[in-house]
């Protein structure tokens, strides 16, 4: 039927027409309305998301790539998907991070009725099926938010049988989800709670829960530094979801780019366009000047540097200008 | 009156341009060097640009490093609002489809026709030439929006996006009005400049800007074929052939869209629909043209020759684009009318600037222009056409 429809809308699609009513109608983007704010704590705010109809549904335990629109500028952001796999709805946490360009928009500066963009729920940190009988959570910080997308999920099914969650925060007041944890744990006999506050009792030593982690599924999510330490102590038995930033440029010009599968090392001076070109890379090209955009290719990680303004630049997804651009540190381009 | 009508003052008391055209690439020279010997622009004898020839090379990359100055402060501007202006062009333009292509269902009723046609002439006006070519240039990529975004906009035109991007952003905005390398100066059917050698074929010039006009949007849709090079023999025939399919399919499309599913679903009112249709592609066609050729061929806008591109510095790149353009005079109404092609000068200066911001830099480029005595070519479309029209007919007989 909407692809008859194309017929009359042509170039554009149907839905660029219906989006004028609601944009949540579209079959190519997906996004999705914020339909509520909670504060959970001073810095951090639960977004919870209807999504459009392009939505093909989460596990527990998995991020969704955010896409939300900065001054003008879409920017992307992963979060973990904190609510009920069973739920039509989705929820998010957003800490707002100081000085960053996202997160304080998502966490304070995001009303009832915004739409966001959405990508497709990825991520192998779920639960498996059956849902093991013992389980171990071990998080700290933000990493309490795919686990409580688990726990509520297992909590909306029946009663928990035996998890333990061991979580740390600063203090009692950063402990995201503190109230509902509670209660959850009053609710279900079978949920063990344990809450350190970092602040005062000093960070977790892994050895006292060796005899707890020994019969038990062990799912961890925290900072770098406790998986780090999980993976030494427990090994590959363990279940991690480590959060890892994009690459980010040092400064400085010059680095190791890839084109695809060719690596090329670019010297400061030279152009992204020239240096693949001269490593045999098959490179679309225009007027070589910066004004035909016939060269642009995509970038998948890493940043790189205008060659006129020295200004250092971009974010996974961006489309490069190759002949004014050079490298700054390592990036990957898609050709 | 045999001089050609792009000389807008006297002849420079200048050395003959042999003398300077075998010159090396020019270099950065502060200001305070004293001048080199002779202009830093080499000029088209038949079409000098006098007021250019004064400028020392130090000058010009002067002035060059100053439009450099102007981009980056609007590059580093650009925000929110830029977004809101072009999200609200794209809303009203589609509006404006959807009320014109509904009203023209009662198109039996000429209030209703009227209306409908005129609103559907001014979307598809909009969408060709204040989103469609701005977009195309990459104006709003910034925005990293892929629905409004260079390499993904298709326009309601049957000149496929992929080859406008290469004849227009490539040649025509790289080699802006160097005789030879920019097929925007005549189109390969026209003859724009003396530069061009008059056979008898342009006797038929008015007559064939005629058709141009009308047929705007096939001519801009077969531009990229260069068919002067395929019936030379000069192109490769599969690269010809693949551009075929490609246009064959675009103009498929937007035949069977307009003159054929919308009057159809009309039934007994597949007339007037039909009707309506064709004025309003009709009307952008005259109206793009007009707009369009009124950006380089009014008096006072200068042709190059190829000698023109060796060892050009950036600062030569900006002087040709000023000294090659010319803008309109007008209203807000106006510039978003001719997609702020009314501003062809800020616009070739920053083909990649967002549309909404050239009115803004506009008083700073003509303050520079005064300033380094070059020649801001502008006036009201009425008087810039109706020198292009006599540009046309001059160029009929041979120079």
């Amino acid at each position: 039927m909407l692809r008859a429809l194309t017929a009359l809308t042509t170039p554009l699609l149907p839905e660029d027409y219906l989006g004028l009513v609601d944009p949540l109608w579209s079959q190519t983007v997906l996004r999705g309305r914020v339909v509520a704010v909670r504060r959970e704590t001073a810095r951090a705010t639960t977004l919870t998301i209807r999504p459009g109809r392009r939505w093909k549904g989460h596990r527990a335990g998995q991020f969704v790539r955010i896409g939300v629109d900065v001054d003008g500028v879409r920017h992307w952001r992963t979060y973990s998907l904190n609510g009920n796999e069973d739920s039509r709805l989705l929820s998010v946490t957003v800490q707002a991070l100081p000085g960053g360009v996202v997160s304080p928009q998502l966490a304070h500066g995001t009303p009832v009725g915004t739409v966001l963009h959405l990508e497709d729920a990825a991520g192998e940190f779920v639960l498996p099926t059956p849902t093991p009988a013992k389980l171990l959570m071990l998080t700290a910080g933000s990493g309490i938010t795919p686990v409580m997308g688990m726990l509520r999920t297992l909590a909306a099914r029946g009663p928990l049988t035996d998890v333990v969650l061991v979580h740390s925060a600063p203090t009692s007041d950063d402990v995201i989800f503190r109230d509902e944890l509670t209660l959850l744990a009053s609710l279900h006999p079978g949920l063990r709670l344990v809450v350190r506050h970092t602040a005062d009792e000093g960070r977790l030593d892994l050895a006292e829960l060796d005899e707890l982690a020994a019969d038990r599924e062990v799912f961890v999510c925290g900072p770098d530094a406790l998986l780090t330490a999980v993976e030494k102590r427990w090994g590959a038995r363990v279940r991690l979801e480590r959060f890892t930033p994009p690459v980010r440029s040092e400064g400085g010009s010059g680095g190791t780019v890839a084109y695809g599968d060719t690596t090329v090392d670019v010297d400061g001076g030279a152009s992204l366009l020239e240096a693949g070109e001269d490593a045999g890379v098959l490179m679309p090209s225009g007027c070589r000047m910066g004004i035909c955009f016939g060269c642009v290719l995509p970038l998948r990680d890493g940043q790189v540097r205008n060659l006129r303004t020295g200004e250092i630049h971009g974010e996974p997804g961006d489309l490069v200008q190759t002949c004014i651009s050079g490298a700054s540190g390592p990036a990957h381009l898609d050709i | 009156m045999t001089s050609p009508a792009t000389i807008t003052a006297p002849a420079p008391a200048a050395p003959p341009v042999e003398e300077h055209s075998a010159g090396p690439a020019l270099v950065d020279a502060p200001n305070a060097v004293p001048a080199p010997a002779g202009p830093s622009l080499r000029l088209v004898p038949s079409t000098p640009a006098p007021e250019a020839t004064s400028l020392t090379p130090g000058q010009v990359e002067e002035l060059g490093r100053r439009l450099d100055a102007i981009r980056e402060r609007i590059v580093s501007e650009r925000g929110a609002s830029d977004a809101a202006y072009i999200h609200s062009v794209i809303r009203k333009q589609r509006y404006l489809e959807i009320g014109g292509r509904a009203l023209l269902f009662a198109g039996v009723l000429p209030p209703a026709w009227i209306l409908g046609t005129a609103m559907l002439s001014v979307s598809k006006i909009l969408e060709n030439m204040e989103l469609g070519h701005n977009v195309m240039h990459g104006q709003w990529d910034w925005m990293r929006d892929p629905k409004i975004h260079s390499s993904t906009w298709d326009w309601d035109n049957t000149s496929p996006a992929e080859q406008w991007k290469h004849s227009h952003n490539y040649m025509h905005h790289t080699y802006t009005n160097v005789i030879g390398k920019d097929r925007d100066v005549g189109y390969g059917i026209l003859r724009m400049s003396d530069e061009q050698k008059w056979n008898p074929y342009y006797l038929l010039n008015p007559l064939v800007n005629v058709l141009l006009a009308t047929f705007f949007q096939w001519g801009v849709a077969l531009h990229d074929l260069d068919i002067e090079k395929v019936l030379a023999g000069e192109k490769d025939r599969r690269t010809t052939w693949g551009q075929l399919k490609q246009i064959g399919r675009k103009v498929a499309k937007q035949f069977t869209k307009d003159y054929i599913v919308f009057p159809a679903l009309a039934g007994p009112f597949f007339l007037p629909v039909l009707a309506g249709n064709v004025t309003a592609n009709l009307v952008r066609n005259l109206w793009s043209h007009a707009i369009i050729f009124c950006g380089h061929f009014p008096d006072g806008a200068v042709q190059f020759e190829e000698e023109q591109l060796e060892g050009e510095t950036r600062g030569e790149w900006y002087v040709r684009q000023m000294l090659g353009s010319a803008n309109l005079d007008g209203g807000p109404l106006f510039h978003l009318m001719s997609g702020n092609l009314s501003f062809q000068i800020e616009h070739h200066l920053f083909p990649d600037l967002p549309s909404n911001r050239y009115s803004e830099i506009a008083p700073e480029v003509r303050e520079l222009c005064a300033e380094y005595g070059l020649k801001y070519t502008t006036g009201p479309l009425w008087k810039q056409y109706g020198q292009v029209l006599r540009t046309i007919n001059r160029l009929a007989l041979p120079s």
